[in-house]
């Protein structure tokens, strides 16, 4: 698939947190695109950045740490961005649904009024049409009966149907970039298919970008045209979903694959990285992942091994990539 | 959110201290009213109960700092005796609903059963009397005094006491390590007192803290409404109200010992607010 | 369920917390050491009087026949009769409860005032100055008694700089509100502090909750944001809150009463105990804990309307 001129250029963003007196990096020079109609995933453990990329893109983060760098929006930088400018924005061009359908709605609130509430903040229809819109809206996402079930609270919903009415929410007012984090992590398993087919099924009718944070390779080898691969705050690896998936080349891509039990013959131990991921109070000198990597050499521990471009449209930070046959052969 | 949340390592107690202005400050206060209850005698510049006609009602001065009372005593030295009285307050108005608490909480807690009915009702009961209402009524049958008012307070807050003891064991008993005790055959006396009670204790702990704040409260409260410490004993609500109808003319007499309880009861809560943050699971 | 039987159910389970708490009253005078007909006579009395006055409590009789006695003498409304005040315990009561619910009332409204606003501003400066002067200055609070804050504002505003009366209860409304202004004040600034703390962290754990976030992300104006999605869930746990603490609240009446001469039930049950009149002290006392318990039930039915989860259950 072609896409066009970028819609969102994320460059050197930096979100850092502060917890008693001590700067915590949670973010350092993050920098991708999203092109109309593109899903990007962006993969990771948690505790990688991958929540906190979101919420620094739509302003959430900045609320309770600093963010830098910038987040071009179609060509208007989003950090330096007031508030009230930000608002016009936030749900009506650049959307966000959680992870957690359950805390994620507001309990005591009926859904009809969630969801007008955005179309009211947003568009100039009247109080009629905004109910209509509503129910088109609860019934573009799947929910039957949408006109009586308005006034209903978000318990009287199944997470599923909740998730569902968060995505409606989210789209009511035609947003052109969509920010899913995790949306599908708290659902069962059968459910979340469906949820993953209705985002992907929306965004391509609405024409809509889509960065969807998972920790599932198993839902961007599905889902996405583009991957990064996120660890410790930093991009360590992005490029189109299949050359990633096919050739990896940073070793903590392919400790991902390994750990991904689809990839493996029946009966092979399952793969897990060695260790846990540093703490972003102590993160060493080096290459953040050095003290897990296998195919750890003396530099990775001195120097930070910088994002650079290795073949079309692949980036690495590594100074010690997985040549093609070692991909392979693991 | 869910990304950010970090792990820390504990740091030392006196770097908490140094960082925690509001816990050390708690610390100094109540460790001074303790050298203050144990020695007033070291530290008051006369007798507090020396009666000087010729110097009645007189305002504060060099000589005496908080002025003297309607018999002449030097209010300063009668504040500084009053420490042992209050601060043995918040042992003894505490210490004994404490105990009876901790044990009938952890046991409810533990068996539950017909007992846990019983003293869920119970504790309806007593919640719906307000606190100082059953108090000052107890204490009316037993009569006014200091051994009737902790008499008194034990023989209704044990029950809070026991609430939050029931609760925290309660908690206690889905962690894994309580069913593994019961597994391995380990007494019930040995599962109740040597692994719930240490690790639910801690919210009691600060809640004792916050308590005794609250004690020397209500006990200046009786003793200024008549109930508790009995004149001529220097107790701060005594002395408060000994000065109460005077304070147009000798305020000093009033303010002194009020600004000694708000001290106090600051430096309490100070303290189990610092403790709080202390004994708070970290990670 | 609807909000009839929800109230029902709610009725029914008072009964057994009330026969524990008249079982409380009972015991109260009769368990504990000392004779109450002694006490009740004093010192001075003969034999013959305190056996009469033993007779007119039923004190002769079983102590379960006392017992029903007293439960269905109560339940027809005969607390029995006064001693102090030489009428039945039930018309004095009727007498001072009125002037209590009022300085009740006016303390939460007081209370709610004061605490509102500054929760607010505190959560919303989270860790900067305004937070922190915020809440030293109600940490001291909480450390002061509510009788001497009484005493000092009786001393400055009504004694020196003559604002206010320094006691009674006046005759109309506005007058109530005028008279009853520094007891209520006294009161609020006690309670304004437990709320104040506790909405400031409830106020800061909804402007956390993600579905705040998600209302930022929609882009909705602050304004509403706090107005409708803040707001409404922190005023549930501070309503909850109010109502625990309406013991707290009654007893702060209790001494605000005695300080400022207000001539409610807390003064009458300090002269009823000076005066050991029993069958008062007993009247007050229950009265005390019905009010509490309508409080409570009055919380829960608000809470109820207010919470959408807890209407269906």
């Amino acid at each position: 698939m072609e896409h066009q001129t970028p819609i969102l250029e994320v460059d050197g963003l930096n979100t850092t947190f502060y917890r008693s007196g001590q700067a915590l990096p949670a973010l350092r020079d993050v920098s991708f695109s999203v092109a109309r109609g593109e899903v990007l995933g962006l993969v990771g453990e948690s505790g990688s950045g991958k929540s906190v990329t979101l919420r620094s893109i739509i302003g959430l983060a900045r609320r309770y740490g600093e963010v830098t760098g910038q987040v071009r929006w179609q060509g208007r930088d989003l950090v330096p961005m007031p508030d009230r400018d930000l608002r016009q924005i936030q749900g009506r061009e650049i959307a966000m649904i959680f992870q957690e359908p359950m805390t994620s709605l507001n309990p005591l609130l009926t859904v009809g009024l969630q969801l007008e509430e955005t179309l009211r903040a947003h568009t100039d229809l009247s109080k009629a049409a905004r109910r209509d819109r509503a129910i088109e809206m609860l019934d573009l996402v799947g929910i039957p009966s949408a006109a009586q079930r308005l006034k209903d609270y978000p318990h009287q919903f199944s997470g599923g149907m909740r998730q569902r009415v968060m995505i409606a929410i989210a789209l009511a007012a035609n947003p052109k970039l969509l920010l899913a984090d995790e949306p599908t992590t708290a659902l069962d398993v059968t459910i979340q298919a469906q949820i993953l087919d209705l985002i992907l099924r929306l965004a391509q009718d609405m024409d809509m970008g889509v960065l969807l944070v998972t920790h599932d390779l198993g839902v961007v080898a599905q889902t996405c045209d583009h991957v990064a691969v996120m660890y410790a705050g930093r991009i360590v690896e992005q490029g189109p979903v299949r050359d990633v998936l096919r050739v990896p080349r940073h070793p903590y891509t392919v400790g991902l694959m390994r750990s991904v039990p689809e990839n493996l013959p029946p009966r092979t131990p399952l793969y897990s990285v060695p260790g846990v991921p540093p703490s972003l109070d102590v993160l060493p000198k080096g290459c953040a992942f050095a003290p897990r990597c296998a195919a750890c050499i003396a530099p990775c521990e001195q120097d930070r091994p910088p994002l650079s471009l290795i073949t079309d449209g692949r980036q690495v930070a590594c100074f010690n990539p997985i040549s093609k046959a070692q991909g392979n052969a693991a | 959110m869910s990304d950010a949340t970090f792990t820390t390592a504990r740091p030392s107690l006196f770097r908490i201290a140094m960082r925690k202005p509001g816990f050390l400050a708690g610390l100094l206060i109540i460790g001074f009213s303790i050298l203050l209850a144990i020695f007033p005698g070291a530290f008051a510049p006369y007798d507090p109960n020396a009666i000087d006609y010729l110097a009645v009602r007189q305002p504060p001065s060099w000589a005496h700092p908080f002025g003297t009372d309607l018999l002449g005593r030097d209010s300063l030295s009668r504040v500084i005796w009053a420490y042992q009285v209050n601060m043995q307050m918040a042992v003894f108005g505490t210490v004994f609903a404490l105990v009876t608490g901790v044990i009938i909480g952890a046991l409810v807690g533990y068996y539950r059963g017909i007992a846990d009915m019983i003293f869920g009702r119970i504790v309806d009961a007593v919640i719906t009397f307000p606190f100082l209402v059953l108090v000052i009524a107890v204490v009316a049958v037993l009569g006014p005094g200091l051994i009737n008012m902790y008499i008194a307070i034990s023989v209704v807050y044990w029950v809070y006491y026991a609430r939050l003891m029931r609760a925290e064991v309660i908690a206690q008993m889905g962690n894994d390590y309580a069913a593994a005790g019961i597994v391995m055959g380990y007494s019930d006396r040995r599962i109740i007192f040597r692994h719930l009670l240490p690790n639910a204790i801690t919210p009691v702990i600060v809640y004792w803290m916050t308590d005794m704040a609250l004690v020397i409260l209500l006990g200046s409260s009786l003793g200024y409404l008549g109930l508790g410490a009995q004149p001529p004993q220097a107790e701060w609500g005594v002395l408060i109200a000994e000065g109460r109808n005077f304070i147009s003319t000798a305020w000093w007499l009033s303010l002194m010992p009020g600004i000694a309880i708000v001290l106090t009861g600051l430096g309490f809560s100070l303290l189990g607010d610092g403790l709080a943050d202390l004994l708070r699971p970290r990670g | 369920m609807s909000s009839l039987s929800y109230i029902l159910k709610r009725l029914l389970m008072l009964i057994p917390t009330f026969f524990l708490v008249m079982i409380i009253i009972f015991l109260l005078v009769r368990l504990l050491p000392g004779d109450p007909a002694i006490a009740m006579a004093g010192d001075r009395a003969s034999d013959a009087d305190i056996q009469a006055i033993r007779e007119r409590l039923g004190l002769t009789q079983p102590m379960l026949v006392q017992f029903w006695l007293f439960l269905s003498n109560t339940m027809q409304g005969d607390l029995g009769r006064s001693i102090l005040m030489r009428t039945d315990v039930i018309d004095v009561i009727a007498d001072r409860l009125p002037i209590t619910v009022f300085l009740t009332v006016y303390s939460v409204v007081l209370s709610l005032l004061i605490a509102g606003p500054l929760a607010f501003v505190a959560a919303l400066n989270r860790g900067r100055w305004p937070d922190a002067v915020i809440r030293t200055v109600f940490q001291i609070g909480l450390s002061m008694p509510v009788f001497y804050i009484g005493l000092v504002l009786l001393t400055f505003l009504a004694a020196q700089l003559r604002l206010f009366p320094v006691g009674g209860y006046g005759d109309t409304f506005g007058e109530r509100l005028y008279h009853l202004f520094l007891p209520s004040v006294t009161v609020a600034l006690y309670t304004s502090a437990i709320i104040m703390r506790n909405l400031r962290s409830a106020i800061i754990e909804v402007l956390d909750a993600e579905y705040v976030q998600f209302a930022r992300a929609k882009g909705l104006p602050s304004r509403l944001i706090l107005g409708r999605h803040v707001l409404r869930n922190a005023l549930i746990s501070t309503v909850t809150l109010l109502g625990l603490s309406i013991g707290n609240l009654m007893s702060g009446t209790l001494v605000t009463e005695t300080v400022f001469a207000v001539p409610g039930m807390g003064r009458l049950m300090l002269e009823a105990i000076f005066a050991r009149d029993y069958p008062l002290i007993q009247g007050l006392t229950l009265t005390f804990a019905v009010l509490v318990s309508l409080v409570f039930l009055m919380t829960d039915l608000f809470q109820s309307r207010l919470d959408p989860r807890m209407r269906l259950q």
